[in-house]
């Protein structure tokens, strides 16, 4: 029941919101108090998956191979509890920034879907079921990028669909062989099934498979065209939820199945990882370096630090995976922060073009501050979140001697300060181009002259929240890396999974 | 017969590819409607095609007895039809929209989101409405 929680809170919450439509008000409070109780069901999940070791729960009682098998190892748990942290900041954060329009057209029920299908991915152990919840996950996020209805959603989200549509379907087909070879689709099964095909083609055409597919998601070097194209045009709420868990679907899919089922040993599928990893770092610092919106420059970066984590998957040590789990874990709520932060600059000056505004600093030093922990934890600065986890990756880079990754990575992590003082400097620093009166300009025309000060805080506060959890983990990084380090280890060493989902067979 | 039908598949991945690489968003279309089928055949074909009976069980027997045709590729393509079907007419219907709101099909002309430098200037408008305009411009030229 525990293992189901995390899927059936967010479904339940979709339908009652779904049926509150005309009640904007009590729609927006149940979506809160849904990511309130999913944020705690999943910290229960977590700590009994800590005590207990992995668990699975057997759905309609069919015995393992057979049925749907739900099952939650540490790195399943973790990233459910830092879904529930997302999903409470987007929905608190929601109060003060999706629009009317936007709430009649369904926001609510849409984001909680979203959450259904991101909980179910991390939380199934069949593959099939995960296309499903991919599918989930697909379908709730169209509605969420085109919910707005302007011309820029649409434009975007056609990049968005089309090419995550030939993903899911590269994933199927993937699928399908996988079944073909083997005659299971039990990811713990498979985990056994594959590696006893030996050296077959089948291997590694589906290695190929779910490596595009699973690539296309997580937003990888050739494949990452979709990201850039939509991820600035949906409302700041929207984006932050896309920016946090999306993509670290696909990155946790590519380690689930790249660790349990394939190995990294499967021919070229280490090469592909590694050269994908430093291309994708790279080319997303430039990407960004490049753009003059802080949206824009935030989604190139979301595409960088992908790199960042599969490089960890790709160099395959112990060390390595569990630099890749902390990045990931880190990544998420510095990115949401950033999405919601440069939202609040956005919503205060008027514009999301870094040569319209400015001023920031002069009339909202506050904001600078919040703005500086996740900027700077995302650059790498000790000692916050970021730079524990790059430090676990450029170590691991060190030890298994890829001298080249190493240094792409300290000189990503360089042209990533560059780009956040450029946001720093233009939004920030300098005067605001229209004259010290239009500072606030924005804030009277979008937020509505009474209503200021509660939407504000309504922004400002899970910004705050997640600050404080990036400045926790950089501080605390010592549990943190605990936590990642045995997640790490029940990858490497799956015993306990597959004797959770099959059991006594093993 | 397996042969055949992962022929079949192959020419229908191959058409797809062909339309989808066009860069007109009806072709795409159909591009998809392509390679969601060429998926649904190759999950038939995984589940191997035999001439065997039905997966029915008699009154009071525990298994079917003689061969029996595997139930489970048929289910799993009646789900990737479903979700399959939807997803097309999400896109078709945003396709659609696509057309009414920016004026064109062609996915070179889509640059609302993403304004070209020389159309938007240096300080190019993300949302902005010179990029749109710059679009429409060329669908209607």
């Amino acid at each position: 029941m525990l293992l189901a929680a995390p899927i059936l809170i967010p479904m339940i919450a979709a339908v009652a919101v779904f049926a509150l439509g005309r009640h904007p008000r009590a729609c927006r409070m149940t979506g809160v108090a849904a990511s309130g109780l999913l944020l705690a069901v999943a910290l229960a999940l977590a700590a009994r998956v800590w005590r207990d070791g992995p668990i699975a729960a057997q759905m309609g009682g069919w015995p393992a191979p057979f049925g749907i098998t739900l099952v939650a190892d540490l790195f399943s748990a973790a990233m459910v509890v830092i879904t529930g942290i997302i999903a409470l900041a987007v929905t608190v954060y929601a109060l003060g920034d999706v629009s009317p329009d936007e709430e009649r057209r369904g926001h609510h029920p849409l984001v909680q879907g979203l959450l259904v299908g991101v909980c179910g991915a991390f939380l199934t152990g069949d593959l099939f079921n995960l296309y499903v919840w991919f599918e989930v996950m697909l379908i709730a996020s169209f509605g969420l990028m085109i919910v707005g209805g302007t011309r820029a959603q649409i434009d975007g989200a056609v990049k968005y669909v089309c090419l995550n549509l030939i993903a899911t379907i590269a994933f199927l087909m993937g699928v399908a062989l996988v079944y073909g070879a083997t005659g299971t689709l039990n990811m713990a099964d498979l985990a056994v099934a594959v590696p006893a095909l030996g050296a077959d083609t089948t291997v590694t055409a589906t290695a190929a498979l779910f490596l595009f597919a699973f690539g296309v998601k997580a937003a990888l070097f050739p494949v990452f065209f979709w990201l850039p194209a939509s991820y600035h045009t949906p409302s700041v709420t929207t984006s932050a939820l896309f920016a946090a868990l999306l993509t670290k679907v696909g990155v946790y899919a590519l380690i689930r199945v790249f660790t349990l089922i394939y190995d990294v040993g499967v021919p070229g599928v280490q090469t592909v990882l590694l050269v994908g990893a430093a291309a994708t770092m790279v080319t997303g610092v430039l990407g960004a370096a490049a753009q003059n919106e802080i949206r824009r420059i935030l989604s190139f970066h979301i595409i960088s630090q992908i790199g960042y984590m599969i490089l960890g998957l790709a160099l395959y040590t112990p060390l390595a995976l569990v630099g890749a789990i902390f990045y990931v874990l880190h990544h998420i709520v510095v990115k949401a922060n950033l999405f919601l932060i440069g939202g609040i600059a956005a919503r205060l000056t008027g514009s999301e073009d870094l040569s319209r505004i400015g001023g920031l600093w002069a009339s909202r030093p506050w904001l600078g501050v919040l703005f500086l922990i996740p900027a700077l934890s995302l650059a790498g600065i000790p000692p916050l979140s970021g730079f524990w986890a790059k430090l676990l990756i450029v170590k691991a880079s060190l030890d298994a001697e890829a001298w080249a990754m190493a240094a792409i990575a300290l000189a990503v992590g360089l042209l990533t300060v560059f780009s956040m003082s450029k946001i720093w400097v233009e939004a920030f620093w300098k005067p605001h181009p229209g004259g010290d009166g239009d500072v606030d300009a924005g804030a009277g025309t979008v937020t509505g002259s009474g209503a200021a000060a509660p939407a504000l805080a309504a922004l400002v506060w899970p910004a705050i929240g997640l600050a404080a959890i990036t400045v926790a983990i950089g501080v605390f990084a010592g549990p943190m890396h605990e936590v990642a380090a045995r997640a790490a280890d029940e990858l490497l060493s799956p015993e306990r999974y597959l004797a959770a989902v099959l059991g006594v067979r093993q | 017969m397996e042969t055949a039908i992962a022929g079949l598949a192959g020419v229908l991945v191959a058409a797809a590819l062909y339309l989808m690489l066009t860069g007109n968003l009806v072709r795409f279309l159909f591009g998809l409607a392509l390679l969601s089928n060429a998926a649904n055949l190759v999950i038939f074909a995984a589940g191997r095609l035999t001439w065997a009976a039905p997966p029915l069980i008699a009154n009071g027997a525990q298994a079917p007895t003689g061969t029996a045709a595997n139930a489970l590729p048929q289910a799993l393509i009646l789900t990737a039809i479903v979700i399959g079907f939807g997803l097309l007419t999400f896109t078709l219907v945003l396709v659609y929209r696509t057309y009414r709101a920016l004026g064109t099909v062609e996915a070179d002309a889509l640059r609302v989101a993403e304004p070209l430098p020389d159309t938007g200037g240096a300080h190019a408008p993300g949302r902005g409405a010179e990029g749109a305009g710059a679009a429409r411009r060329r669908a209607v030229e």
